[in-house]
């Protein structure tokens, strides 16, 4: 079918609904879609069977799995994710995964069946309002139910998931507009749609006056987020650093945009971030904020937060501008524009000063935490120990996903990267449950690297069944468990906050080998020190996918931390 | 800062279900919307969305901007009641017998500005137009004869500085939009 509308685009071709979205598709280059059939999406699944050279679909166990693999896939590969669902349950399923996109701005399609045109609004079998559910978790949805619509609805949606700010976008097809034909006219991109500025338009005068307050800062401190990556703009922001040579502090979502051991690096801000960054945030004269949103977990006490410093954000979100902290100067618009014109207006200063007490804290910090953390001698094992010790065996090199909880702030501090676009983790929404499947995508949409998900023995119960997903389509991820036989993070707040009263956060786990097993994925389980190197080798050397349970201590906490309703330089080394 | 009230008037395409973004929008934040009125703008296919709520400006300026996110929306602007010419429409329906013995309709007429749109046998039909507390008077005139219903329209708002949409939207409709599309106050 394709052939033929390739060959006679001049002719007009009949197309049922379902086709049109197929073809549409790989007029998007899209590859693989994550998804799970059902009653209302039957007619594209039935289109699909004649697709299977063109489009690689990954039947999936739960669609909240499709989804965060379709999030994994767009994190490591900067491609838009597809996902496919049936109506009613299917689409709701999708919600948290909708949700953990739109927060953490991650380019996702997804496509859901609906009821035939004539049932909507007839509580029909397997009926729900989706459109209504996700719009506050969608950038944009639409419902088709006419089949002409379809190549320009879904011209829009690869548009606006993937331009300006990226997000989720959901379009809902009714079944009669899957089966209906009509005259394919061909399939235009998309490039403009007069409502919706992607991009701001970028202000010479902002730019001067930004670059003005930096020349002048004795104390200037860049933070980063997500919109490097998203930019594409990592060379251009080390070019900007290494310039005027600023300490550089990354948030968990900007991670990895810049390499973890860059001299100007200073580390993760935060609630569990690093020591320097967080206190310096209250000691800098002009903070320069690029491409990130000031979240609760990063500011802390909002009226603690750099209240001496001069403040400059650069955005592509106009929204994002003042929402949090009121800025003295807003840069609008895409970082990979705005940076460069910063860089040339830049004055090369020394700031190596001012860099040493960054440095200093570091060392404290080392002292009191990290040194016992990564090097203990004994004692049960730290998660800290065994994120430095795949640090060793990779150098820095492979795509790690975790999950929720302590386990992510251990494997986001102390983890190494060399590359971009590979830290995947659920920053905004903190999704338990996101690893596993996210690590899926992650390996489809990255092949070539190396994909590790780590997860604690919680998260991982909660979407355990993409195991299926591994077993089926032979995805080779490696699946490091961090068992402390808790619900880790909730005890530690428990422990400092609630006088000791673990309620409910004693979780037993099954064997995970022998579930592992039970997908026909290898896997052992370690709980000696002496055996973990050999252990996650053998995990990183195996062809297939591997699953490595390692026994941690139980009531490890997670330092430094700011504590709720503190400021950040109230930060708590333990 | 103080709490007052702003209006809010967004031009958007004509799109089902964004009434429902722009009304979440406000919702999420536990947000009263005091009056909300859609109707078409001086421009074919683009719709004009009256809002008026009570908020500090920090609030209505950051409400905004999350408007003009949503992908149908070309463009929200905010303003205090001196900056905007605005109305609202009232309609009362009363027994006519009792109007017709009590009340001196003709002086209800002129000093109200009120307009007799329906006289039956049975009930009269006023209407008035104005502001807030034009419309209430009436209602405290009335009621001592037996207001048997009563209702009042959103607000429409014509903004005072305005100079329509017409030239903005050929602004939006270029790929490259000129800079003030999208305004920037320090």
């Amino acid at each position: 079918m394709e052939a033929i509308l390739e060959q006679e685009k001049s002719v007009q071709v009949t197309v049922s609904g379902s086709v049109a979205l197929l073809e549409s598709l790989i007029a998007e280059n899209v590859q693989t879609i994550f998804g799970y059939p059902g009653g209302a999406i039957m007619p594209i699944y039935d289109a699909l069977y004649d697709y299977n050279e063109q489009l690689t679909h990954i039947l999936v166990r739960h669609e909240q799995g499709a989804i965060h693999a379709a999030q994994g896939f767009a994190r490591a590969s900067g491609k838009t994710g597809v996902v496919f669902a049936t109506s009613g349950p299917g689409a709701t399923n999708l919600v948290t995964g909708l949700a953990d996109a739109m927060i953490d701005s991650t380019p996702v399609v997804c496509i859901t069946g609906q009821v035939f045109s004539h049932l909507l609004g007839t509580d029909a079998f397997q009926e729900t309002d989706v459109i209504n559910i996700t719009a506050p978790v969608t950038k944009w949805n639409y419902q088709v139910t006419n089949p002409e619509e379809i190549p320009a609805v879904l011209a829009k949606a690869f548009y606006i998931a993937s331009s300006g700010r990226p997000g989720p976008v959901l379009v809902d097809i009714t079944k009669d507009a899957q089966l209906k034909t009509f005259e394919w006219q061909g399939y235009t991109k998309c490039a403009h749609i007069r409502s919706y500025r992607p991009k701001p338009h970028v202000r010479v005068e902002f730019i001067d006056a930004a670059a003005a307050l930096i020349n002048s800062a004795k104390k200037p401190f860049v933070i980063f987020g997500q919109g490097v990556i998203l930019g594409k703009a990592e060379a251009e922001f080390k070019a900007f650093i290494e310039k005027g040579g600023f300490p550089a502090a990354w948030t968990i979502m900007g991670m990895s945009a810049l390499p973890t051991d860059h001299p100007l690096g200073v580390g993760m801000l935060g609630m569990h971030g690093n020591y320097a960054p967080n206190v310096l945030t209250n000691e800098c004269d002009v903070l320069i904020a690029v491409g990130m949103r000031f979240d609760d977990r990063v500011t802390g006490r909002l009226d603690r937060y750099a209240k001496q410093a001069k403040i400059i954000h650069l955005d592509i979100d106009p929204a994002e501008i003042d929402k949090m902290v009121a800025t003295t100067v807003p840069v609008w618009g895409d970082c990979k524009e705005t940076l460069p014109l910063l860089t040339e207006r830049l004055q090369k200063q020394d700031h190596s000063d001012w860099l040493a007490k960054f440095h200093e804290l570091a060392l404290k910090e080392h002292e009191v935490v990290i040194e016992q953390e990564l090097f203990p001698e004994s004692g049960q094992l730290t998660m800290g120990e065994v994120i430095r010790t795949v640090n060793e065996i990779t150098n820095g090199e492979a795509i790690i996903v975790t999950d929720v909880g302590q386990h992510q702030m251990v494997a986001c501090r102390y983890a190494k990267y060399q590359q971009s676009k590979s830290n995947i983790t659920s920053g905004g929404l903190g999704t338990m449950g996101f690893a596993l499947p996210a690590a899926i995508g992650a390996k489809l949409g990255a092949p070539e690297r190396q994909v590790i998900a780590v997860i604690g023995d919680g998260g991982v119960q909660m979407t355990i069944q993409e195991l299926g997903t591994i077993m089926q389509s032979k995805v080779p991820v490696k699946i490091l468990i961090l068992n402390n036989q808790f619900l880790g993070m909730v005890r530690q707040w428990q422990q400092l906050f609630h006088d000791k009263r673990y309620s409910f956060v004693n979780i037993e786990s099954p064997d995970f080998v022998q579930v592992a097993k039970g997908y026909y994925i290898d896997g052992q389980k370690v709980s000696e020190r002496a055996s973990l190197r050999a252990a996650l080798e053998t995990m990183l050397a195996h062809q297939d996918a591997y699953l490595l349970e390692v026994m941690v201590g139980k009531e490890n906490n997670v330092f430094p931390m700011v504590p709720q309703g503190c400021g950040v330089a109230e930060i708590r080394l333990k | 800062m103080e709490k007052q009230e702003y209006t809010i008037t967004v031009y958007t395409e004509n799109h089902v279900g964004l009434l429902s973004r722009i009304a979440i929008i406000f919702s999420r934040r536990k947000i009263n919307i005091e009056s909300l009125n859609t109707s078409p703008s001086e421009v074919d296919g683009i719709h004009r969305f009256t809002i008026v709520i009570f908020e500090t400006e920090v609030n209505v300026k950051k409400l905004v901007r999350q408007i003009e996110k949503q992908v149908e929306v070309l463009k929200a602007y905010y303003n205090t009641p001196d900056e905007i010419v605005w109305q609202e429409l009232a309609l009362y329906k009363v027994s006519t017998d009792e109007i017709a013995e009590k009340v001196k309709v003709e002086r209800l007429l002129r000093e109200y500005g009120a307009r007799a749109v329906v006289i039956r046998k049975d009930y009269t039909v006023f209407e008035t137009t104005g502001h807030r507390e034009e419309t209430d008077k009436l209602i405290e005139v009335l009621e001592p004869f037996g207001l048997i219903e009563f209702v009042r329209s959103a607000r429409v708002a014509i903004i005072k500085a305005s100079s329509g949409f017409h030239e903005k939207l050929r602004e939006f409709e270029a790929i490259h939009p000129a800079a003030d599309s999208l305004t920037i106050e320090l």
